[in-house]
């Protein structure tokens, strides 16, 4: 019964998505789990509208809405991804009292992490769908179907969640080393980022000393390969990467998130570390 | 000769951080410790909270890293090879409610037999045993939240033993259980090692008569210290040529502890108060040293209501140890933190 190879990660990611799953399904019942994942991802598009509506007089049928609304719908995924990776580490340590057995268990911890992050990953898949949904039925998002380019989509969907997945593996690190629980630290990290991403508006509109934090940052090229992808034929509404192809953007897009993968990687082994010399492992705040 | 666990000088040191313009203090939880653990050994670690056994037993499994020394378990490094130690070990600790609530016990038992690549028809098989051994069986499919404390840590027991691990680390197993439960898993330890002298298992405890019961060998630590290592019983004979009283008497009037510490031929004198009468237990050079004790409470007015001598117990080795009795440290402490 000893672990062997590869079987150690599989297993890790595996137990850990169902454990995740069961975690984040079984808190309702399932027709009020439903009902929940499909009002709040349109409850959150519909702040967005109402505040474009505001500033617009309504004018939904401008390219810019449909850029903004679907950078907005796959900005769901930020938050979910990164909160549902790092968050396991305080669920585990503090709620559930089980990091340490887990912990002297063959597991690959960072495997773990990243399988716990799967339900919120699915959740969040639901969520930007449902999003989409609402936009092209009942707000004139202009979604071609026949126009969509789905390899583009797809493959820059992958390496987007990849990427957002070492960003929350980063955070689960630095978790391990905060002795109090943050509750909300992935998504006020989510959201700082929100500001520096083109998520709704372009770069441009940033102080030029803040600027570059955009362009360093995956997401940026990541939501603007996924609505070229989808809504191409309007690219032309933000002027960001305007003069960058699909392909220019895409190797940005590779390089900064496997430049990620092996800060992440380097980052939570160190933090990994240093909460082992300094016991925190197992610590439990009873907050 | 390869043991199970081997320490060698291990020393850990705590940093507790005060406010951002003070130095970080220093806690010394382990120094200098040297203990080796045979493989089909059920060791016991004795001493009061606060002593340092869960530090060991941290460093043991990988939990914490050790200032300074080494400690090796199931033949491999725990700081130079964590990997290879994990999938040999396993570890329960007492007095907490770990587990998933919103999974079933047998869900949340099934899930850690498979993170140890178990089959899950023989995890299956072995969920079903030990719930019966432990008296948990007919609660296998509710929620663990559904559980109360004891119910959940008879639970976090099975998760222990689950794995069948080479070495099994216990700590403080029966705190918070019932006796009735206590002695059920008192015993299923002891079965559980003599079935197999491969396996080995390590216990921390504060509780003496568990520790006597139990081990076959028992390490006495204080303040980070191994003090004694031996068989209870050989533990037991340092204090054969000494003779041990117990004595119930009435509340000690102003009488100081010292005025029977100052008796030549008293070795130590530890008192408990109780409910309208007071237990002193004294360890005695030779047994006519008892006439000068009961003197000096005659004249103190200090009525003796019962008086007993007895065998050596752990608690006894512990007290000439240390010069305190667990309770008496634990409750000091207890006054300390308030």
């Amino acid at each position: 019964m000893r672990a062997t190879s590869l079987k150690p990660f599989v297993r890790s990611f595996h137990l850990a998505a169902w454990l995740g799953w069961q975690i984040e399904s079984n808190w309702a019942d399932p027709f009020l789990f439903a009902i929940y994942s499909i009002i709040k991802p349109v409850s959150a598009a519909a702040i967005l509208v109402v505040m474009y509506s505001v500033i617009t007089h309504g004018n939904f049928a401008a390219p810019i809405f449909s850029y903004i609304y679907l950078g907005n719908a796959f900005y769901i995924f930020v938050g979910q991804v990164m909160t549902g990776i790092s968050w396991a580490v305080i669920d585990d340590r503090e709620h559930y009292k089980t990091m340490k057995y887990l912990y002297i268990a063959p597991v690959h911890f960072p495997t773990y992490l990243l399988g716990r992050g799967v339900a919120r990953f699915i959740i969040a898949a639901f969520s930007v769908l449902i999003t989409i949904l609402f936009g092209v039925l009942f707000l004139k998002v202009q979604i071609d179907l026949t126009e969509v380019n789905w390899l583009l989509f797809f493959v820059s969907l992958m390496i987007g969640v990849i990427m957002l997945a070492m960003m929350g593996l980063i955070l689960a690190g630095v978790l391990m080393l905060l002795v109090h629980h943050e509750f909300g630290i992935g998504d006020a990290i989510a959201g700082a980022l929100y500001l520096f991403s083109g998520a709704v508006f372009p770069l441009e509109v940033l102080p030029t000393s803040l600027r570059w934090i955009g362009f360093v940052n995956p997401i940026t090229y990541w939501l603007e390969l996924l609505r070229r992808s989808l809504v191409g034929q309007v690219a032309q509404a933000f002027p960001t990467l305007s003069t960058l192809s699909n392909m220019q953007i895409l190797i940005i897009l590779i390089t900064l998130s496997i430049t990620f993968t092996i800060i992440s990687g380097y980052c939570f082994r160190w933090c990994e570390n240093l909460a082992r010399e300094r016991g925190l492992i197992d610590v439990v705040t009873n907050y | 000769m390869h043991f199970a666990i081997e320490t060698q000088n291990l020393c850990r040191i705590y940093k507790i951080r005060g406010g951002k313009k003070t130095e970080p203090k220093e806690l010394l939880a382990l120094e200098d410790v040297n203990l080796q653990i045979r493989h089909g050994e059920l060791f016991g670690l004795l001493g009061p909270n606060g002593a340092g056994k869960t530090t060991l037993i941290k460093i043991l499994t990988t939990l914490l890293a050790p200032t300074s020394g080494s400690a090796i378990v199931a033949g491999f490094d725990v700081v130079k090879n964590p990997e290879k130690v994990r999938p040999r070990i396993n570890m329960v600790s007492g007095g907490e409610s770990s587990g998933y609530g919103l999974l079933t016990v047998r869900e949340n038992l099934w899930m850690f037999s498979q993170f140890y690549g178990i089959p899950s028809n023989i995890a299956n098989q072995r969920i079903k045993q030990l719930l019966d051994i432990v008296g948990l069986s007919d609660r296998i499919n509710s929620k663990s939240s559904d559980l109360s404390t004891g119910l959940r840590q008879k639970m976090n027991v099975v998760r222990g033993f689950l794995t069948d691990p080479d070495v099994l680390f216990l700590d403080e197993p029966t705190l918070g259980l019932d006796v009735g439960a206590s002695r059920e898993i008192r015993h299923f330890i002891r079965k559980w090692i003599d079935d197999d002298q491969t396996r080995t298992l390590l216990l921390t405890t504060h509780y003496m008569v568990e520790a006597d019961e139990l081990c076959d060998r028992v390490a006495i630590i204080n303040q980070g210290r191994v003090l004694a290592c031996d068989t209870p019983a050989t533990l037991k004979h340092r204090l054969q040529g000494e003779a041990i009283y117990r004595m119930e008497v009435s509340p000690l009037n102003g009488t100081n502890l010292q005025d029977f510490e100052s008796i030549a031929g008293v070795h130590k004198v530890t008192h408990r108060a109780q409910d309208g009468f007071s237990i002193l237990e004294l360890i005695l050079a030779q047994d006519d040293v008892i006439s000068s004790v009961v003197n000096t409470m005659t004249a103190g007015n200090i009525h003796i209501l019962n008086l007993q001598k007895r065998e050596p117990t752990l608690e006894d080795v512990f007290v000439d140890l240390v010069g305190k009795s667990i309770e008496e440290m634990e409750s000091d402490a207890d006054i300390e933190s308030t």
